[in-house]
């Protein structure tokens, strides 16, 4: 069976230039040649469309093995296909833990199989995410996953020894250590941002030093070991600061920050309602904003998801009984949209920078080509135009922990191609049973 | 009233209200006969998820007073750890016909999650939620307050000028929050004075005074010193050296109690630990409101009972 072909007329690329794409046999043509030999193409009539390099999401919470209430890789990768992405990193905390070469492969191959993106597992830095002693990480990069990021994401490498270690040990094949900064004994039983909003709802407080001061040791740690460090969610304005110090000192780090730390304010947390109960929490509005600047200046490096997914009655509870997290994949988009492109931070070169190049490089991954001739047809195409109260109906995976929802939001992706397949067609995901058909095609061929 | 969560949205009209209609059930439980027909055939539910003995049968005392139908509902330890969840138990007490639900929880917010989620349509009455309010404590401190200085002429009366200190852990207290946005409302002046470890990190925006020393608060001759408890296993998360250096820092002692005015009101919510935050001459010296603080209590909250089930409901 041959491929189908696409032919996209009058995108817009980032630069603002009028093309037509031609997506054939996993590649893009784009300009005047994309028309020569497209007779039997599938026409999009993309005019008003921006033509994204696919989306790179370094920080993903896919569940499985383990969590399959939540979220399946076949679900994320759902949801994930939904928001424009087309390569997701998997987080550690599964369970069994992402600790060994066969857990990295697992996640790997369901990943391969479902079709709908490309996962990249990240493997913990310490055994069962314990923080107590190393876990393979050799064994994990010279698997077949090729893990190169490692992170115990959702617990802090606290120990400074340990995390020492790690920075130094990964440098043997090109690794990163990806830190969730949360000093932990600062953070016992916290709630939310803690300040005068927390004490007044008297929930106890997550104070921005502890994200801050794990922070500053870690890029101590990264310039004297001369190591690469990468930051998860940077929440406060003080974290940016100190990145912005380690950066202009020469320190080899990256940070990233989410949709919701870029547009959601402490505010939320006072009606109690647990859809805005995240880890790190929500901060104040001057925050918000220093994390905007952070990254329209190349502070800050990259947007990530967090995606988190929980099942309904994890949030239908009291705040303290509430997991955090919020799912992020399918509003990531335009999330950014609005805290970054319609406030004029960022254009959209910007974005495919921070949302598709640079997080792949970061993540050492084949991905985030530019909209260009010979790239591998990841594209997303993506109509800013549109405004609309965010729904349910737009929620691809497991989770419906919005925070978004019943709010505007700007942008609306209508088309996702990974690898040349169109796993998004005109704002519908494929079925299921095409993409694990199309992917088994795509393996065959090798 | 359509819930009532805590005092920090309650407006002095509102408070007053409260606090006169109070009033009217004080008098009743001077009567021979403590009870009015008022509430008959409605269904108070008295859900508690931390002990409290004390809290409850205050409750449940105004409830029967009102010839209300009491079910006591104890559910210790978290809806987690209990297995069933908030909203299952939320829909039990609806499904047996609950017209209000006196909640105590040890998570902040849980009152205003069931009073908000729409597991239930019964009139919540925060009866302490977590570090955050304990609305009806405030209620009776105000009372007691208002009924030791205007006596039998209290009826429409705030606390305008009255100056009160409030000593101990603010950080953790909920009667404290409560206490700080109710007296305000009412016109009386507060100063908290704590350990710096035991305040809240920015109280910038609290309508109140802060200081750490209690020996100067008590030169400024306040009408009203309350002493919240400490609890001693606080020493061993570093928020104070020992109780000790505590009890001299910031108890009252009997010296302290000495250089207070004769009619300075010496207040506490109970339990008190005698030795620690107050001494036993304090508690049971002639300035102390302590029990009637207990007997306050029984009235606010049959005020408060009153205002969330007689006559038509709000609706929302």
């Amino acid at each position: 069976m041959s491929r189908e072909r696409f032919l996209i007329e009058g995108a817009t690329l980032v630069d603002g230039q009028a093309t037509d794409i031609l997506v054939d046999d996993g590649f893009l043509t784009v300009g005047p040649d994309a028309r020569d030999g497209a007779a039997d193409a599938t026409r999009i009539d993309a005019a008003g469309l921006i033509a994204l390099p696919g989306l790179v999401d370094l920080h993903t919470h896919l569940r499985e093995p383990g969590f399959e209430q939540s979220e399946t890789v076949l679900t994320g990768t759902r949801a994930a296909a939904a928001g424009g992405y087309t390569t997701v990193f998997a987080m550690a905390n599964t369970s069994p833990v992402a600790d060994t070469a066969g857990v990295v492969e697992q996640e790997l191959s369901l990943g391969r199989a479902a079709g709908y993106a490309t996962v990249q597992p990240i493997g913990a830095v310490t055994v069962g995410l314990a923080g107590e002693r190393l876990a393979e990480l050799g064994a994990m990069a010279a698997s077949r996953a090729k893990v190169r990021v490692f992170s115990d994401d959702g617990v802090c490498v606290a120990d400074p020894l340990l995390m020492r270690r790690a920075l130094e040990y990964v440098k043997a094949f090109d690794g990163v250590i990806a830190q969730h900064a949360q000093e932990p004994r600062l953070t016992a039983g916290a709630q939310m941002n803690e300040g005068a909003l927390s004490g007044t709802l008297g929930l106890p407080g997550w104070p921005a030093v502890a994200e801050e001061s794990i922070i500053a040791r870690d890029v101590l740690l990264a310039e004297h070991v001369g190591s690469r460090l990468h930051v998860c969610h940077v929440s406060t304005a003080g974290s940016v600061d100190i990145v912005r110090w380690a950066k202009a000192r020469g320190i080899d780090v990256t940070a990233e920050v989410t949709p919701h730390h870029l547009l959601l304010t402490e505010d939320l947390v006072a009606g109690y309602d647990a859809r805005y109960k995240v880890n790190p929490p929500l901060r104040r509005a001057d925050d918000v904003q220093a994390l905007r600047e952070g990254l329209a200046d190349g502070t800050i490096d990259i947007v990530a998801t967090d995606h988190a997914p929980h099942p309904i009655e994890a949030k239908d509870c009291e705040w303290d009984a509430a997991a955090n997290g919020m799912v992020g994949l399918e509003s990531a988009l335009s999330v950014v949209q609005k805290a970054m492109v319609d406030t004029e931070l960022l254009s959209w070169t910007d974005v495919a920078r921070v949302m598709s190049a640079i997080p792949a490089s970061i993540g050492r991954v084949d991905a985030g080509a530019p909209v260009a001739s010979g790239s591998r047809a990841d594209l997303t195409l993506y109509d800013p135009g549109v405004s609309e109260v965010f729904a349910t109906d737009r929620l691809a995976g497991k989770g419906v922990n919005s925070p978004y929802l019943g709010i505007d939001l700007p942008g609306r992706v209508r088309w996702t191609f990974h690898g040349g397949t169109a796993t998004l067609r005109d704002g519908a995901l494929i079925e299921i049973d095409d993409a694990a058909a199309r992917a088994r095609e795509e393996l065959a061929r090798g | 009233m359509r819930h009532l969560l805590s005092t920090r949205d309650l407006d002095r009209e509102t408070a007053i209200g409260i606090l006169d209609v109070a009033e009217d059930m004080a008098d009743v439980s001077s009567r021979e006969v403590k009870k009015l027909p008022t509430l008959r055939g409605k269904t108070v539910v008295n859900l508690f998820f931390e002990d409290s003995t004390r809290t409850r049968i205050s409750f449940e005392a105004a409830a029967k007073r009102l010839s209300a139908d009491v079910i006591n509902f104890s559910a210790k330890g978290s809806s987690v750890s209990k297995g069933e969840s908030l909203k299952d138990t939320a829909q039990t007490l609806a499904a047996i016909g609950a017209d209000a639900v006196v909640v105590r929880h040890s998570a902040s917010g849980a009152p205003h999650t069931l009073a908000s989620a729409g597991w239930i349509d019964a009139g919540i009455l925060n009866a302490g939620d977590g570090t955050h309010e304990h609305p009806t404590q405030a209620l009776l401190d105000a009372f007691t307050m208002r009924r030791r200085l205007h006596g039998s002429a209290s009826r429409g009366k705030g606390l305008d000028g009255v100056h009160v200190v409030i000593v101990g852990d603010i950080l953790h207290s909920r009667v404290a929050r409560s206490d700080v946005w109710l007296l305000n409302t009412l016109g009386a002046h507060v100063t908290l004075i704590a350990p710096p470890t035991l305040l809240p990190v920015d109280t910038g925006q609290w309508p109140c005074e802060i200081g750490y020393d209690l020996d100067a608060a008590i030169d400024a001759d306040p009408d009203v010193v309350m002493m919240l408890r400490i609890q001693a296993e606080r020493m061993n998360a570093a928020f104070f050296p020992n109780t000790r250096e505590y009890s001299r820092r910031w108890g009252l002692d009997a010296s302290r109690l000495d250089r207070l005015r004769s009619d300075t009101m010496v207040m506490h919510p109970g339990p008190m630990v005698r030795g620690l935050e107050i001494s036993a001459a304090a508690a049971d010296s002639a300035r102390s409101l302590v029990r009637d603080q207990v007997a306050s209590g029984v009235s606010v909250r049959m005020a408060a009972l009153y205002l969330l089930l007689s006559g038509d409901r709000e609706v929302d």
